[in-house]
């Protein structure tokens, strides 16, 4: 499968996505580390990619939505952003209702 | 001239901030001395009025990017417009300290 299929079933398969470097457990970059604690503070499941064992994924999520740093989060198919955005709007409240909404949605549909 | 000194330039020159602080955090990661690969960019501007986040951001990845597929490699935002620069009395958060991932590539 090419790899832009292979990632627009990943974000379009699942509620929420990150793309990180490392896991959350193990996160290589502290911007992902955030992103990933943000999301983990929302107490809802997410999926994650850990672009630094997907080399194809990590060369060419970029131009997936035209987006050029890691981590990325993707809700409910759409790009959401990048570290600065997540930690923002996890901040003043708008995440955790974007990943709650987006789960219950998921959820409904299966 | 610098990266630094082209990022404030072209983001002087395309958004007339009222206020723009660029800060070369390289050194808060594990590349050579004196390397321009991270940089957090503060900057308040009425361009970014009516705009959100993502829009805001996708707007400086556009003016930046030339620096983007070249040595910039993390590119902390903080984007605002004068109003949104005044409440936080300007004030944003800090970066992270490097896990290490920077050096895979």
């Amino acid at each position: 499968m090419d790899v832009l299929d292979r990632i627009r079933e990943q974000v379009e398969g699942n509620p929420v996505v990150l793309y990180m470097k490392g896991t959350p457990q193990f996160p290589m970059c502290g911007f992902s580390s955030r992103a990933a604690a943000a999301l983990q503070d929302c107490a809802v499941p997410f999926s994650f990619v850990n672009v630094l064992s997907d080399p194809e994924i990590f060369e060419n999520l970029p131009r997936y939505a035209d987006w050029p740093t890691f981590p990325q989060l993707y809700i409910d198919g759409e790009l959401i952003g990048g570290c600065d955005i997540t930690l923002e709007l996890h901040a003043n409240g708008e995440l955790q209702a974007m990943v709650k909404e987006a789960a219950e949605k998921a959820g409904g549909a299966e | 001239m610098t990266t630094q000194t082209s990022i404030q330039q072209k983001l002087q020159s395309a958004l007339s901030p009222v206020f723009l602080e660029v800060n070369n955090e390289s050194h808060m990661h594990d590349v050579p001395e004196g390397s321009e690969s991270h940089f957090k960019v503060v900057i308040a501007s009425r361009r970014f009025e009516g705009k959100k986040l993502l829009n805001r951001h996708r707007l400086i990845n556009k003016i930046l990017a030339d620096e983007l597929q070249g040595g910039v490699h993390a590119l902390a935002l903080h984007t605002m417009t004068p109003e949104e620069w005044l409440e936080r009395n300007g004030s944003v958060r800090d970066s992270p300290e490097c896990l290490g991932g920077s050096k895979v590539k």
